[in-house]
């Protein structure tokens, strides 16, 4: 639970745009997103694969690979402002106070120095710590996120480890300066359940003990069950959804989130399928006019083809579609303009 | 259905080691020692043509490494591999290899490593129907090309891209696609979906599924979510420390598992009826492949312990359709018991 001692969110994300100029046209990738974090919360971040979820994260921690620009909003860490930083001041912040874990683990390790270098750096960068205190700091965090062996493993390089050891050497060099932001992108993805649980276990209790707040992005279900306070669903790059974790797994309440809470595949009945939602996501060249998630939603009406729904009240979490405002979705659909 | 038949994918006698050893030099400086890591350590598994094999098992227990040796990534250390009759240590003309390779393929645990970055989608997916002359022409190449990329849920005019303009569950599709180019009648998938959200994983899961029935195509499927694991395999083997504890049928390994481990493993997966109950870790230290524990190797972690499972090395033994190396199975002083599962609806 939030250990907010001050109404201050830690994290202000504010009608945040990212777009890639191309050739073709400019693409607009995350399109008006805005979120806050209190200090000691998690939020969960779901949704399809491509909804710009990875992006969001980047744009946050200020490394979104160019031509992609945050081409409008505010970000705020702490009341400060750092989405118009200069690069030197921005790197700085998001070594001490951000920590980030990507979606992709070998974009933050470097293949020629063993993992142990380059936990020792990062730590001595951000502490004064002697070489063998940072040594002895560096196994103690690789025992944390559950290496076996530490004290052997520290020299081993990173193609020497497993898929998911190396997820979890990632995580402990995006600890070491305690930052007070963890923006984590899939972080348990190529994890077992039971250190998946250890992890999930020490993310909480950095945010209990230290406020720290966390953004986490995964396609897990359970993690996000067992770990977020509230939740996020992204959609064709706007949040389609948000509210308390409870809520939305349980009552969800835009089209997209209910699809996609159920096709959750269970223990216990095996069925010949499993349960999907129909249809892909737009490409971001062809999001329809309206509501993006109309040419797949059997609730659609007239509205949803022309008016694109805001996030507003539905119930105990916000929800941006037009079953929920008092207009409701307009006309029902004639087959003919179903089939156009 | 299995065609009861010869099987498809024997291995036997699996091993693989990996000298992990500080550079010689440094090591008479420190006086370190050798370090070898045990990755595969010994395993038999047999396959029959047109059934899912899963294997699961903690982070680090050794399936990739089996992934790669089975698909000749890595020569084994010990042991033998064979593929519809085919030794995959025997020396074979390189056509013979070419037609081996053909009908196998692997969709790599990281998809962000697995594509080329310089090559367009387009041509990335076209590599392996081009190598295998599978296309009558250029507009053969760009329908089937077209084709994979929506049965993926991609769009064919996302050809033209290069893989860095993808998100990540994009290029894990990207991927599968490229795989199933040459049309290969097994496919090693390691942890195919983890990048995707639930329902493009139904959609992929399903898609692999329809594959199968219409293909009578063969599956070794390693994952970590056990849900996903449950509805798609026909038998699940698991793994610890490198070694096969417990192999058996999907529905009596969910309903009735065996070996201790096995029942830790299930006692883990994550609650989604938001209960409030606690998963329990799997308790103990994991001991490192590098020094693996005598005897039974879970013995360490183990509830069911004795003097002799820590010297002696449980042997496979059969039960109930499949096979578990423990003591106390053998010996009676372990009950096997009914599991039941709270149903998320
Ligand atoms: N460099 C780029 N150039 C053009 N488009 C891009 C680029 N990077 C990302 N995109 C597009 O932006 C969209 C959002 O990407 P993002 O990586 O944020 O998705 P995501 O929600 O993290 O998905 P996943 O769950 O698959 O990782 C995708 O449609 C992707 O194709
Ligand atoms: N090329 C290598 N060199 C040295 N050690 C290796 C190499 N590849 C794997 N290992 C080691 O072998 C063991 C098994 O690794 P493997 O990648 O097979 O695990 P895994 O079961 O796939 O784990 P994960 O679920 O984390 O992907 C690990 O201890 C790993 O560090
Ligand atoms: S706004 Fe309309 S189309 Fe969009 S989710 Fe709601 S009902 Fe469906
Ligand atoms: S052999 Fe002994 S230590 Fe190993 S799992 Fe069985 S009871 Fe436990
Ligand atoms: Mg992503
Ligand atoms: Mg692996």
């Amino acid at each position: 639970m939030a250990a907010a001692s001050n109404n201050q969110p830690l994290l202000e994300v504010r009608n945040l745009r990212v777009e890639f100029p191309t050739r073709r046209g400019t693409l607009l990738a995350v399109d008006d997103v805005s979120f806050d974090i209190a200090p000691g919360e998690v939020l969960g971040v779901v949704g399809e694969s491509g909804a710009g979820k990875s992006l969001t994260g980047n744009a946050i921690i200020g490394l979104l690979e160019p031509p992609g620009r945050v081409a409008g909003g505010e970000i705020r860490l702490e009341g400060r402002r750092i989405d118009n930083l200069p690069y030197e001041e921005m790197r700085k912040i998001r070594g001490a106070r951000i920590g980030a874990i990507f979606q992709d683990p070998l974009t933050s390790l470097n293949p020629l120095y063993s993992v142990g270098r380059q936990l020792i750096e990062t730590i001595q960068t951000h502490m004064p710590l002697s070489a063998s205190q940072a040594k002895a700091r560096a196994i103690e965090l690789l025992k944390e996120v559950g290496i076996p062996g530490a004290e052997m493993r520290i020299d081993h390089y990173p193609h020497q480890f497993s898929g998911g050891m190396r997820q979890r050497v990632v995580i402990a060099l995006a600890l070491c300066a305690g930052p007070r932001l963890i923006v984590a992108d899939e972080p348990t993805t190529a994890l077992d359940v039971s250190i998946q649980a250890q992890i999930i276990a020490l993310l909480k209790r950095l945010c209990r003990e230290h406020g720290t707040a966390v953004m986490l992005v995964t396609h897990d279900m359970g993690v996000i069950a067992e770990t977020a306070d509230r939740v996020a669903v992204m959609y064709a790059g706007r949040v389609a959804e948000i509210g308390p974790v409870r809520e939305v797994v349980k009552h969800a309440k835009h089209p997209y989130t209910k699809g996609l809470m159920g096709s959750i595949p269970s223990l216990g009945v095996r069925t010949d399928r499993l349960t999907q939602i129909d249809g892909a996501m737009p490409r971001l060249t062809e999001i329809p006019p309206g509501c993006a998630f109309n040419p797949r939603c059997t609730f659609k009406g007239q509205r949803c083809l022309v008016e694109r729904p805001n996030l507003m009240p539905a119930g105990a979490t916000r929800a941006a579609c037009w079953l929920h405002d008092s207009g409701g979705v307009g006309a029902p659909i004639l087959k003919e303009t179903v089939d156009a | 259905m299995p065609d009861g038949g010869a099987d498809f994918v024997r291995i036997e006698g699996l091993k693989r080691h990996f000298d992990v050893s500080a550079p010689w030099l440094v090591r008479k400086l420190e006086g370190r020692p050798r370090q070898i890591v045990q990755a595969v350590d010994g395993i038999d598994i047999e396959i029959a043509k047109g059934e899912t094999f899963s294997l699961v098992g903690e982070s680090g227990c050794g399936k990739s490494t089996v992934a790669r040796l089975v698909v000749g990534l890595y020569p084994p250390t010990a042991g033998r591999i064979q593929i519809d009759g085919n030794d995959m240590a025997a020396r074979h003309s390189r056509s013979d290899m070419a037609a081996l390779r053909r009908r196998m393929q692997m969709i790599f645990q990281d998809p962000f490593a697995s594509l080329n970055p310089r090559w367009r989608v387009f041509d990335i997916i076209a590599e392996p129907i081009r190598a295998f002359g599978l296309s009558s022409g250029k507009a053969d190449l760009e329908a089937r090309v077209g084709a994979l990329l929506r049965q993926v849920k991609l769009n064919p005019a996302d050809g033209r891209k290069y893989p860095h303009e993808f998100s990540g569950g994009q290029r894990q599709r990207i991927s599968i696609a490229r795989a199933l180019a040459s049309e290969p009648e097994f496919l090693v998938c390691d942890e195919p979906t983890s990048a995707l959200d639930v329902s493009v994983q139904a959609q992929i899961l399903n898609l692999m599924v329809d594959l199968q029935r219409r293909l009578q195509l063969t599956y070794l499927f390693i994952s970590h979510n056990l849900a996903v694991v449950y509805h798609i395999s026909t038998r699940v083997g698991v793994m610890y420390l490198g070694r096969l504890v417990e192999v058996a049928p999907t529905d009596t390994l969910f309903r009735r598992p065996k070996h201790p481990y096995t029942r830790m493993l299930l006692d883990t997966i994550p609650d989604l009826e938001m209960t409030g109950r606690q998963r329990s870790p799997v308790g103990g230290e994991v001991p490192s492949p590098i020094n693996p524990p005598s005897g039974c190797t879970f013995h360490p972690r183990c509830p069911f312990a004795n003097d002799r499972c820590k010297a002696e090395r449980p042997k496979a033994l059969p039960i109930e359709g499949g096979t578990v190396a423990c003591h106390a199975i053998e010996e009676g002083r372990l009950p096997i018991e009914d599991r039941t599962y709270a149903l998320n609806t």
